[in-house]
């Protein structure tokens, strides 16, 4: 089977060569798509200075959405049997992979989400951050009646199946909530698997603190919008 | 208000208008509005020579809806109006965010050279790395 790494990344020069590195390093059989969503800074370069990476260069910003659903049309084309996540902010250790991929290869699960809340509270983010979290969980048992605890990991990976659903169905920000209900509707199954995530290395989160009140009430008109939806194939 | 200051309101009301369907018109002959964008402010344009050439027709409505006071009427038919339009040009803008990013990702991604590309049979063959498998 095939299988590719997405790496979006927007300005990201600065940790995104020791993402590649630990790439190449610790997940040697991926093949590496780095997705540049309109960096302004070297992101472009830095990537291509890894021979063998493939780079897509986004001419404008179009938000982490589209970036990685990008990475979804590029191994939905390239007929990749399995695709994992990492953000290039460094936050996802690729080391950490073979946990997210085993699921999807055991052909056990259509995608997998690696969660951080599983097992140890390392993680800790600040108060309102936490807050949404909980809200999410609860959400989550209520609506989908199945416990995932980590929504918002980015730190993914994704059989054929859910590759094809997402690279036409993918929300444009913040989309990691969402994109687990689209997946859930089409019957697709999700397991949660740990991992160690690592704090970031350079660079800011793509959801500052001022946007967390946005991105909660975004996503939860988004999911509510889409159990409303009797066919989501559009958009 | 006497009679004479009455007609003078109808008659400016009537040319105010018919100015503005006249404008709407002008900017559809020289293609500077689509005419999808254009039948909300015509219709607009029509309702209010309609109410301005009838004056009876809005005390009607008024009394027909239960508003007390004719005048209160035109300006929720003008706000009704104005939200219709604001509301089309959401949805339009929505439909041009999509166009856009699926333009934005179909570039990347020729760009790239990915399956999509002409090239890219020939980098299979010639097994360049990175270069997409086929399926």
């Amino acid at each position: 089977m095939e299988k590719i790494a997405i790496v979006p990344a927007y300005n990201e020069e600065k940790s995104l060569p020791a993402v590649l590195r630990a790439l190449r390093a610790d997940a040697p059989d991926f093949d590496v798509v780095v997705v540049n969503d309109g960096s302004t800074d070297g992101t472009s370069a830095a990537a291509r200075a890894f021979a063998g990476v493939r780079v897509i260069d986004l001419p404008e910003n179009i938000g982490i959405g589209g970036a990685v659903q990008t990475g979804f049309l590029y191994a939905r084309e390239g007929g990749y049997g399995l695709a994992v996540q990492v953000d290039g902010d460094g936050q996802h250790v690729p080391s950490e992979i073979p946990k997210i991929a085993a699921p999807v290869l055991a052909g056990t699960a259509d995608a997998v989400i690696g969660s951080r809340f599983i097992e140890k509270a390392k993680f800790r983010g600040s108060a309102f951050r936490r807050a949404g979290i909980w809200v999410f969980q609860a959400l989550n048992a209520v609506l989908l009646g199945q416990r995932i605890t980590d929504s918002t990991s980015g730190f993914r990976a994704f059989n054929r199946r859910a590759i094809d659903i997402l690279s036409r169905t993918y929300p444009d920000d913040y989309p990691e909530p969402e994109a687990i209900y689209i997946l859930r509707r089409r019957g697709l199954t999700i397991v949660e698997v740990p991992v160690d995530m690592a704090g970031r290395a350079a660079g800011r989160s793509s959801i500052g603190f001022g946007h967390s009140l946005y991105y909660m009430v975004k996503v939860c008109l988004a999911i509510f919008v889409l159990l409303l939806r009797r066919d989501d194939r559009a958009g | 208000m006497d009679n004479v200051q009455i007609i003078r309101i109808q008659i400016l009301a009537v040319i105010g208008s018919v100015l503005l369907i006249f404008f709407i018109l002008e900017l559809i002959r020289r293609r500077r509005l689509r005419e999808e964008f254009s039948i909300l402010w015509l219709a607009m344009g029509v309702v209010f020579l309609v109410l301005s050439l009838f004056r009876g027709l809005l005390d009607k409505f008024s009394y027909f809806i239960g508003i007390g006071y004719p005048p209160a009427a035109l300006f929720l038919i003008l706000i009704m109006g104005l939200m219709l339009i604001l509301i089309h040009f959401s949805t339009a803008i929505s439909e041009l965010k999509e166009t856009q990013k699926k333009l934005v990702q179909e570039i990347g991604l020729l760009k790239a050279g990915g399956a999509h590309s002409p090239a890219a049979p020939a980098l299979r063959a010639y097994g360049l790395p990175g270069g997409p498998k086929a399926g």
